[in-house]
């Protein structure tokens, strides 16, 4: 009698197991389904835009036509110009969290900073660089201004994918190392740094992706709304894809839908392209990791 | 001479990495202290009661920013229905349930939601979302904030799923294995013994996935239609709305350096500011706190 | 001749544990001296003193002195690199860095900033020479140094140790992740290395000991109980309790 009962039980708990598993695989797929559908969405229809004359011509005609030349050109300096202060200062203040900071209220006040730093919306971003760089520091609305803006921005996400890479790599190296007569920056230059090498550059690609791919941080720190001519020196204005797009999408009456979706797909493109990225850099590491 | 050389280098090092890792402070700081001097003045500029007043129409003189920051609620809030249990439970599947092949598909793709720039969501809310919703609900207009909730879900989703995911993952395996030996299911062991091992990290993963949403410029301002209304009743998730950073983005462009505009933008940068710190500081509460927890048990 | 003298070291953890308590010590030069004791004894925090890698230890106090050719080794403004490079250590695992095998033995010497192919070429297959195993691995230098045998491997940590001609080589329970064979081939070699060189180690059974010590220090709690030549201590130990350790009464 017990016996049944016991059986019936785990009957009942089977079911509902099985019922549960099939429910969460269904809202799963259909979270993840949407991210397939956009990509194959945006490669469909803009797909027959892409040409070489749209990716390397001026825009003419009120940006009706010709090609977003210069807003690719322009979303390449500003990444460049960005990981040139991030990544280094990124990397540095990484080492320190991870090899030097004691543990007190000051290096606590720095991992709060970082936070902090991370959860600042992008736009209050934009107002610092207007309110530093372009207005104070009197660069102007230009590349320069717009990459120090981008770079504390990305400079949470680059610290912290370092720091934890750093601190991945195993203490007993550390002290082989300073037991055979190393000093602590040698450590870490010949022998923590190249082993967290490839977990720094996933967050070096992460960083910088999300930092091209801003408007907000720009809009009023660098980005030109209309500028058919590629940038002379890091104190000119530039255009951007992202805000390119913005531009074309909302603010231009009349704009041919085919520009529109050929923008959105280079965009794309360029993000497939760091995902890919991170993807290789991770397997690569996995597949040589000696520890 | 050469042991000397070496100890000044690393002299060197050692400072310029201190000063590195002493710069997040510096930033913070500065942040803060040009949007307190920009911000501040406009408590001189315009009375009090009427910045915290309904009526947002600065080319009157009407700073009121109440809708504003009304509005960046309504959305935040719809975000948060969609992305919290869409978020959570997909990490449930991904960590707990999804085949091995499944998991190398599914990290990606949300890695890969991550990765796409506001603009481009904000743009397929133009094009997709907002028409589509105008027709299925019978709209006078597809900007709404439902719009802009749905695709803020779409922005928060990525990272509730990585850290719920990583919260999961870290709770060991010998849980489990107690719990699957007692003769409970799978099921069971999930939301009996997992999920609350993993509880202070997903609730991180939902403060921060919050904090996204509230500090999100560019979908909203192209999808929730921008226009400053006070959100009442329920009624309003289907009509236009205006956030705080949509006012910002897309006014400070137009506004003079120094007119009481400029400085009362700066000031809803300073509320801005302070919401997401807030958000940010109750996360790292949560994070801390549970990493003591997890010290008394080693210990 | 004394090697290494110590008097009255006491140290304390900020933790609290595994501390020192008045140590006074005298290592001969060009013998193997022992070090034993129940874990947590204070040996490692001992030899870990030695070459000054408590520094990065949590040390809340450190009284005493440590004579090391009559130089005090805790003066703060010594050169701690130049006597690390004078008192080498092996640990008790195998841990070989995440380089080939030539690099984990030519790293202490490059970091001197020796570059000459041919200094390095000679200093490694010295090294591995004196650890008995450039036979075994003089075709395969330039391999991961992790793909060869643990054995090897605690060896090889041996051979990185010995390339930048320490006076003194320290050993931490050396041999306690190996199995027999391996165990013998390092015990072979330490008789060997007595000759050039000042060898202390924490054996990681009292046999050991027993098989290759010519003085043996036993530790308990902290405590210097007994010290003198191994003989002394295995046949006609003084203390009750270095009796019962050597007896297997506890352990």
């Amino acid at each position: 009698m017990q016996q049944t009962a016991k059986k019936s039980n785990v009957v009942k708990q089977l079911r509902i197991e099985k019922l549960g598993f099939s429910l969460l695989t269904i809202l799963s797929i259909a979270t993840v389904i949407p991210i397939i559908a956009v990509v194959i969405y945006i490669i469909y229809l803009g797909a027959p835009a892409i040409s070489w004359e749209f990716v390397s011509a001026m825009p003419s005609d009120g940006m009706r036509a010709g090609g977003i030349w210069p807003a690719i050109v322009g979303t390449f300096y500003l990444t460049i110009g960005t990981a040139i202060f991030s990544v280094p200062l990124g990397i540095a203040a990484a080492i320190y969290l991870s090899e030097y900071a004691p543990v007190n209220k000051v290096t606590q006040a720095i991992r709060l900073a970082i936070i902090n730093l991370a959860g600042i919306p992008s736009v209050v971003y934009g107002l610092f660089g207007l309110g530093l760089f372009v207005i104070f520091l009197n660069f102007g609305t230009s590349i320069l201004s717009a990459s120090l803006t981008l770079s504390i921005m990305t400079l949470p996400v680059i610290i912290s994918t370092t720091e934890e890479a750093l601190r991945a790599v195993p203490q007993s190296f550390r002290v082989v190392s300073v037991s055979l007569g190393a000093t602590k920056w040698q450590t870490i230059w010949r022998l923590v740094l190249p082993q967290a090498i490839p977990g720094i550059l996933t967050g070096v690609v992460l960083g910088l992706e999300r930092a091209a791919g801003e408007t907000a941080p720009i809009l009023f720190t660098g980005a030109a709304f209309f500028l058919p001519r590629l940038p002379n020196s890091p104190l000119d204005a530039t255009m951007a894809l992202p805000y390119h797009l913005f531009v074309i999408s909302t603010q231009v009456p009349g704009m041919p839908i085919q520009i529109q979706y050929g923008t959105v797909l280079v965009l794309l493109v360029f993000v497939l392209i760091m995902n890919i990225i991170v993807t290789v850099i991770r397997s690569r590491a996995r597949a040589k990791r000696q520890w | 001479m050469k042991e000397n050389q070496t100890r000044n280098f690393e002299k060197i090092i050692t400072r310029t990495i201190q000063f590195s890792g002493y710069s997040s402070i510096l930033f913070v700081l500065l942040i803060l202290f040009f949007l307190l001097s920009e911000g501040t003045p406009a408590l001189f500029d315009v009375k009090l009661s009427q910045l915290f007043s309904e009526r947002w129409y600065p080319i009157e003189d009407y700073f009121g920013i109440l809708p504003l920051i009304l509005g960046s609620m309504v959305v935040t809030l719809g975000a948060s229905l969609v992305a919290v249990p869409f978020g959570i439970l997909t990490a449930v599947y991904i960590a707990e349930i999804a085949p091995k092949w499944l998991q190398e598909i599914m990290k990606p793709l949300v890695e890969l939601l991550a990765g796409l720039p506001s603009v481009v969501l904000g743009f397929l809310g133009i094009l997709v979302v907002s028409p589509f919703l105008r027709d299925t609900l019978n709209l006078p207009t597809g900007l709404t904030a439902l719009t802009g909730s749905l695709l803020l879900g779409g922005i928060a989703i990525p990272t509730i799923v990585s850290i719920s995911e990583d919260a999961l993952n870290n709770v060991p395996d010998s849980y489990r294995h107690g719990s699957l030996a007692l003769g409970l299911t799978r099921w069971q062991t999930i939301w009996g013994v997992t999920v609350p091992a993993a509880k202070s990290g997903i609730l991180m993963a939902v403060m921060l996935g919050v904090g996204r949403t509230i500090g999100e410029t560019m979908t909203v301002m192209m999808v929730t239609g921008n226009a400053p209304i006070m959100p009442t009743s329920l009624q309003a998730l289907f009509m236009p709305i205006r956030t705080m950073t949509a006012t910002i983005a897309s006014e400070m462009g137009e506004v003079a350096t120094g007119s009481p505009h400029y400085h009362v933008l700066f000031f809803i940068g300073m509320v801005l500011f302070l919401f997401t710190l807030l958000v940010n500081v109750i996360a790292s509460n949560i994070s801390s706190r549970k990493l003591k927890r997890s010290e008394r048990i080693l210990s | 001749m004394d090697k290494i003298i110590v008097e009255n070291l006491s140290i304390t953890y900020s933790d609290g544990v595994e501390s020192l308590f008045d140590i006074n010590l005298r290592i001969p030069i060009n013998q193997i001296t022992a070090l034993i004791g129940p874990s947590g004894g204070g040996k490692s925090t001992l030899l870990r003193v030695l070459n000054r890698l408590n520094d990065l230890a949590d040390v809340s106090k450190t009284t005493g002195k440590v004579l090391i050719d009559g130089i005090d080794v805790l003066d703060p403004t010594l050169d701690v690199i130049a006597l690390r490079r004078k008192v080498g250590i092996v640990f008790s695992r195998p841990l070989p860095l995440p380089l080939s095998i030539y690099q984990n033995v030519s790293y202490g010497l490059e970091l001197m900033g020796e570059k000459r192919k041919i200094v390095l070429d000679n200093a490694v297959e010295r090294a591995l020479r004196l650890a008995e195993l450039w036979d075994e691995l003089k075709e395969r230098l330039h391999d991961p140094a992790n793909s060869i045998s643990g054995g090897q491997q605690q060896r090889l940590c041996l051979a990185r140790t010995l390339s930048l001609q320490p006076e003194i080589i320290m050993l931490d329970e050396p041999t306690s992740a190996l199995d027999p064979v391996s165990t013998a081939k390092i015990e072979t070699s330490l008789i060997e290395l007595k000759k050039d060189f000042t060898v202390i180690i924490a054996p990681h059974n009292t046999q050991q000991a027993g098989r290759i010590a010519d003085q043996v220090a036993f530790f308990l709690q902290g405590k210097l109980i007994e010290f003198s030549s191994a003989e002394e201590i295995f046949t006609r130990p003084k203390d009750k309790k270095t009796q019962d350790y050597i007896s297997g009464k506890f352990g």
